[in-house]
């Protein structure tokens, strides 16, 4: 059966697309259950958005949970083998309590992980599944890109204390450069590379001028090696496309006790908060025993229901009177031609209350005669 | 045509203030000071719309996007905690949240401590990280007659000359934080009027050097 294009919702019509482009290369679909054991979730609550978790308990008393997060359950199912990566998507529904409200709500998500031996290729992969998955959402995207590590390097570099770093990252993800200065004073931090921080955490703009800005100013204070590798990866999605869609940013923070090196999120145009967000979680697959490297993104589905919203004036397009004696196949036949034209149709004896329609139609000698127009 | 940027102004002194440095930053919107009810007022011809907002909704207004920037004090930022860019400190509305009590106020760390104040989140942050044990008693206005009136040992409240609690025979026990009026930003909006974002930032951050020369 075709399916019409224009019934479809936006998270619906995002689902079938991320589908088919995941599976172009070579993704395959993660399947799981709707529960799984709380202890997973416990050990590594930080790593979940919310850490409010709907339990139950099963038949034989263990504590189950409806699952808030897909990751943790796909590093637990894949297994390391040198020199390959496991390549899965998902589509799961995801229960959780979103920011301000205090009750559970299911989420749709869709999203792949990338596990294994990861290296530069994997990276650009996957940001580049990453932007098309944007695109395919609206044109009007962009991919905000950062590196955990280099940021990371430049706080120890400056030398801030321990006890100020959670600060500093906070800082760092508000663009607050005006608080680093107070930070740096606290600290007594030379103002010459209090500056460099705060440059670091004002970046914002195409691959080409700031990758350029942080061999300039930063590479003193990281790897020198971290820069050339992020060069790398965006001047090939640069070469391939999606130099217009991403930006380096360093206020793109993830947990550091889970996340390491490249760290992204994704913003449509008129959604107030990002869609996309992911990174390598390294440090996550270390803590679950695991020596292989991971990357991996989610699409928050939810978010984009609101996308192009066009006003719901009407309820149905065409409203089809009879009376419970007329002939059935005669009313049969009317509705299937309307549908067949693709219009919805609703038979009814009477008008329901507050329904709107474009047409009203009344059934008359086996054929229909127009009632009322609207539209 | 130009893409409107939406701006949050918080009603009151503050915003008035605020508006004033927006418009000698080349973003006026003459119809604003009309003698009028109205709330929301827009310069097409600037690419701006401003709207007057209770300041404790400012940040709202921007982490849900219907503001693309707004301005909100540090207090409602640390107490509601949004997801948005924090761009500039404004170096206006200064004040400090602090503790307050009656003159006479001995605290016996052997007991829990009361704490009347409408800013739950920054008390309970701040009793946390001393490991001190307290009662929150949530308020919605005139805090300082709780502990006038037993309901409480102590309040958590924004106190900007002093002269309320004076005459109240309070005075400030203790300085949480210091207060002043920031320029915040909604994340996605950041991305797509990036130009006239940031536009708006040099030009008050200019401002703001000039007048601490």
């Amino acid at each position: 059966m075709d399916v019409n294009n224009s019934v479809l919702k936006n998270e619906e019509k995002a689902v079938f697309k991320l589908r088919s482009l995941y599976g172009k290369y070579g993704y395959s679909q993660f399947k799981m259950s709707k529960f799984e054991e709380y202890d997973l979730y416990v050990r590594n609550k930080d790593f979940l958005v919310s850490d409010s978790i709907i339990t139950f308990t099963d038949t034989n008393g263990k504590l189950l949970a409806l699952k808030p997060d897909v990751t943790l359950s796909i590093i637990k199912n894949t297994k390391d083998e040198p020199n390959t990566v496991n390549k899965v998507y998902y589509n799961e529904n995801v229960y959780r309590i979103t920011k301000g409200s205090f009750s559970y709500k299911e989420i749709m998500q869709s999203g792949l992980e990338c596990i294994g031996d990861i290296d530069n290729y994997n990276i650009y992969e996957v940001l580049m599944l990453a932007c098309e998955s944007l695109k395919s959402i609206s044109e009007e995207c962009v991919l905000d890109i950062s590196n955990l590590s280099i940021l990371s390097d430049v706080i120890n570099n400056i030398k801030i204390s321990p006890k100020n770093r959670k600060r500093v990252l906070k800082c760092a993800s508000e663009k607050n450069v005006h608080e680093i200065s107070n930070i740096c004073i606290e600290e007594d931090i030379p103002k010459e590379k209090c500056e460099v921080l705060k440059k670091l955490i004002s970046v914002y703009g195409n691959p080409r001028d700031t990758i350029a800005f942080l061999e300039k100013e930063i590479s003193d204070y990281t790897d020198k090696k971290k820069i050339e590798d992020l060069k790398i990866i965006t001047d090939t999605l640069t070469e391939n496309g999606y130099g217009d869609m991403i930006r380096i940013d360093f206020s793109v923070i993830n947990d550091m006790n889970y996340y390491n090196g490249i760290v992204f999120k994704g913003f449509i145009n008129s959604i107030p908060t990002g869609v996309l967000s992911g990174g390598q979680y390294d440090n996550l697959m270390n803590k679950m025993g695991r020596k292989a490297g991971a990357i991996g993104f989610a699409v928050y589905l939810d978010m984009i229901e609101r996308l192009n919203e066009c006003e719901h004036t009407y309820d149905v397009d065409t409203v089809i009177l009879y009376n419970a004696d007329d002939d059935i196949s005669a009313l049969n036949g009317a509705i299937k031609m309307l549908a067949d034209n693709g219009k919805s149709v609703m038979a009814q004896k009477t008008v329901p209350n507050d329904l709107k329609y474009k047409q009203l139609l009344r059934l008359k000698d086996k054929g229909v005669v127009i009632v009322e127009t609207n539209a | 045509m130009k893409p409107m940027l939406n701006i949050a102004l918080p009603k009151g002194r503050l915003g008035e203030k605020v508006y004033a440095m927006f418009e000698s930053a080349g973003f006026e919107c003459p119809s604003i000071k009309e003698n009028n009810r109205k709330l929301i007022f827009e310069n097409e011809e600037v690419g701006v719309r401003y709207f007057w907002v209770k300041p404790s909704d400012s940040a709202i207004y921007v982490e849900r996007g219907a503001a693309d920037i707004g301005v909100a004090g540090k207090d409602i930022l640390l107490e509601y905690d949004p997801d948005v860019y924090e761009l500039l400190d404004l170096d206006i509305g200064k004040c400090r949240m602090a503790v307050a009590a009656k003159k006479e106020f001995r605290d016996n760390p052997q007991r829990t401590l009361k704490v009347a104040t409408k800013f739950t989140n920054i008390a309970q942050n701040f009793y946390s990280s001393k490991g001190r044990e307290i009662d929150m008693i949530h308020l919605n206005g005139s805090i300082e007659i709780a502990p006038i009136l037993g309901l409480s040992d102590v309040i958590v409240d924004i106190v900007e000359t002093g002269t309320t609690l004076k005459e109240n025979n309070l005075e400030v026990k203790e300085t949480i934080f210091p207060i002043s009026a920031r320029l915040i930003a909604n994340k996605s909006s950041f991305k797509f009027k990036n130009t006239q974002i940031e536009k708006i930032v040099r030009e008050l951050s200019a401002q703001i050097e000039a007048k601490n020369d």
